[in-house]
């Protein structure tokens, strides 16, 4: 086989250290879904039809087209309207965007597996609306929320390497120049592929502890 | 004769629960028995187990005076194998508590198509057994639905049709009005009492319904802990018990 | 809107690449989804173990990686593959592990009790797998499988970083020619909608017809 694990240990330093910076962008990315989810979620359950109809519509189309896409988009048009900002940050924006357009069906998906019996117990016990919600709702919406929330992470992270068409150099990015330097490919591209069978089977299976104890 | 199906020693366990301990059964061709006794007492694994949906961990059952769990391969006997209890379970038909019927087929397929797909019968000797069946079991005007649009009664009665298409020598049913409301489960009744009739049928019934089973038994049997408690015509177990346990329970079984 | 007019024979190209390749990668993938899928549930530990392998190194692994992994590295194994077919291997393997899981769940589904009829009704393990357990499991795959397929259209868009001219090349080629971003990348984009808009209107076409006496409402 032509496996070179002298080349391998040599450049697996550097992989190792350019998977920080792919871990650095699932957090961002993950941060910035899960807020701008929140306002997506706010936004399909506001009083105006318009407003959620809009969310709606914007939701599905970008669910249904290509994050590669989408970041040429925004690292291609924005600048041309005046906005430059470092790849990086194209990068987790249009990942972090993308994702929460998910997010904010899984905020109302579980919002909505409360039953409603809840809410009116909480008025029947004369809680005010915002107390309901943070006392009485939302620990029980939250809990089996988590797990698909991890999920959608760990599904984050295997897409962070579509920032190298935007010249971010992540992982992958840090292989293929590692790789086309010397035309060496089959040690690079495959430690990338341990490296992130890896990390994502910790994760599944951190998420699958995690899930046990909150089903309990 | 020899009977229909003995039972010898027959264990079963899940985990450390011992559900059949011991027990010994026989039931003559023919005849008509009903399993009674306490939730929990065995009653459905007897049925199960007959029919091979679950294993045993030790004992013999015999179906026919032929070995269900072992065959003889020369002069040895050995576990049996797939082809032996297909061949076991061609004698024996069950009707279940709560159907199961397959959804995705009409009433006529769900009756049809067990025959074709098991016996080979080709289609139309297939389709004249099962519209027969329906017929008898009182449904020719729902041949074309799907189960789901049926009522609990009339669900049964499809799957007492599919599991007689096969002419089986032994019908298990079990608690078979159990899953029904009240007033459906006179129909149900009908049609097992119609079985009845049929001199060469052994039926094996788990039923809750005292009146009925004492109604169209030939002998009731009475369960407790995986064992008979208590056996005998309908006459003798409900008039006048040996065991107190048998009393206890058909006290409380009046009073309910 | 004229560069897209002018450039619409270099967009249907593209489109048409997308297309094969998403057909092509779905027809892979689903019969990996099968086979996969029934294998984690067969009674030989051996095939469960292969299957589970399988699915887990395919999922776990980034797509793109997969996709550089057998378009560079496959070449110094001697092997040869054309980047199209790289990609509809690399598209569909992957996509395939992620529907065994689909397939493996909606026939666990299938409640006990059909089994056990099928097998008091003297059915083999194969006729009760074929003509009860499938069956009733199909509808249940349908809604996940559409999903699937939506998110398969849109990582064929990775298809473009081998050098395949599907949608997404032929965007980046207009940028690149015409010096013009909003519109090439905004029509590309559209383009993908619709073809999305087209598979989900066939999935909801097919769950309407796959529900026929499934529909487990009502009496019962
Ligand atoms: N698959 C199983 N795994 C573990 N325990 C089981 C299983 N099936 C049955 N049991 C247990 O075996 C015992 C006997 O069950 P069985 O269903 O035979 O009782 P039964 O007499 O039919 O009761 P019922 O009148 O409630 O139907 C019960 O305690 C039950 O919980
Ligand atoms: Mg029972």
């Amino acid at each position: 086989m032509p496996f070179d694990f002298e080349f391998a240990k040599s450049i697996l330093p550097h992989l190792l250290e350019a998977s920080v910076i792919t871990i650095a962008a699932t957090f961002v990315s993950f941060a910035i879904a899960l807020v701008i989810g929140l306002f997506l979620a706010l936004g399909l359950r506001s009083r105006f039809a318009l407003v959620r109809r809009g969310i709606w519509g914007a939701t599905q189309f970008i669910r249904s087209t290509p994050l590669l896409v989408q970041l040429y988009f925004l690292f291609f048009v924005l600048p041309e309207i005046g906005i430059t900002m470092p790849p990086f940050l194209t990068g987790v924006i249009g990942l972090g965007a993308h994702y929460s357009c998910y997010i904010a069906e899984v905020y109302r998906a579980g919002l909505e597996s409360v039953p409603k019996g809840q809410w009116e117990a909480a008025v029947a016990l004369n809680y005010g609306r915002s107390r309901a919600m943070t006392e009485i709702i939302l620990p029980q919406a939250i809990p089996p929320m988590i797990p698909v929330l991890a999920n959608y992470m760990i599904t984050m992270f295997k897409d962070t390497p579509v920032m190298a068409s935007i010249t971010v150099i992540e992982l992958m990015q840090t292989a293929n120049i590692i790789a086309s330097e010397r035309f060496l490919y089959v040690e690079p591209m495959t430690l990338v592929g341990l490296i992130f069978l890896a990390l994502s089977l910790v994760a599944s299976f951190g998420v699958r502890l995690i899930e046990g104890r909150l089903v309990r | 004769m020899s009977p229909i199906i003995t039972l010898r020693d027959v264990r079963k366990t899940f985990g450390p629960l011992v559900v059949l301990d011991g027990l010994n059964m026989e039931v003559q061709r023919g005849e008509k028995v009903a399993l009674i006794g306490p939730s929990g007492s065995g009653k459905s694994t007897v049925l199960r187990t007959i029919m091979t949906l679950e294993t045993i961990d030790g004992g013999e059952i015999e179906i026919d005076g032929e070995s269900l769990w072992h065959m003889k391969r020369g002069s040895r006997v050995v576990p049996a194998n797939e082809a032996h209890l297909r061949r076991m379970r061609s004698k024996v038909g069950m009707v279940f508590q709560q159907f199961n019927l397959f959804p995705h087929w009409t009433v006529l397929k769900n009756v049809m198509n067990p025959v074709r797909t098991v016996l080979g019968l080709p289609e139309p000797e297939a389709r004249a057994r099962a519209e027969e069946l329906i017929a008898l079991v009182g449904l020719q005007d729902k041949v074309n639905q799907y189960p789901g649009r049926l009522s609990g009664g009339q669900q049964q009665r499809v799957a007492i049709a599919r599991a007689l298409a096969f002419r089986p020598k032994v019908m298990l049913f079990d608690e078979v009005t159990s899953a029904l409301d009240p007033e459906l489960v006179g129909e149900v009744l009908n049609v097992l009492r119609m079985l009845a009739h049929e001199h060469d049928l052994t039926m094996i019934m788990v039923t809750h319904q005292m009146g009925f089973a004492r109604e169209i038994s030939d002998r009731i049997l009475f369960f407790e802990h995986g064992r008979i408690a208590e056996e005998g015509t309908p006459e003798k177990v409900f008039n006048c018990p040996t065991n107190d346990r048998t009393r206890a329970f058909l006290t409380a079984v009046r009073q309910a | 809107m004229s560069l897209i007019y002018e450039a619409r024979w270099v967009l249907l190209e593209g489109a048409l690449n997308t297309i094969i390749i998403t057909l092509a990668a779905s027809l892979l993938a689903g019969a990996m989804a099968f086979s996969a899928g029934l294998a984690r549930l067969s009674s030989i530990a051996a095939v469960r173990c292969i299957a589970l392998v399988y699915i887990e190194v395919f999922r776990g692994v980034a797509l793109l990686v997969q996709l550089f992994w057998m378009f560079f590295v496959l070449p110094f194994f001697d092997i040869h593959l054309e980047p199209i077919t790289t990609a509809i291997l690399a598209i569909g393997l992957c996509n395939g592990a992620y529907g065994a899981e689909i397939v493996r769940s909606a026939i666990s589904a299938v409640p006990r009790g059909q089994r056990e009829a099928a097998c008091a009704l003297n059915y083999t393990r194969l006729q009760t797998l074929w003509r009860i357990v499938v069956p009733q499991a199909i509808p249940m795959m349908l809604p996940p499988f559409g999903n699937l397929m939506i998110e398969l259209l849109k990582v064929t868009a990775l298809v473009s970083l081998i050098t395949v001219h599907d949608l997404s090349f032929q965007a980046l080629t207009l940028q690149q020619t015409t010096m013009q971003t909003a519109a090439p990348f905004t029509a590309v984009l559209v383009g993908y909608f619709l073809i999305a808009l087209v598979i989900t209107g066939i999935f909801r076409l097919a769950e309407r017809r796959a529900g026929v006496g499934l529909d487990r409402g009502g009496l019962r």
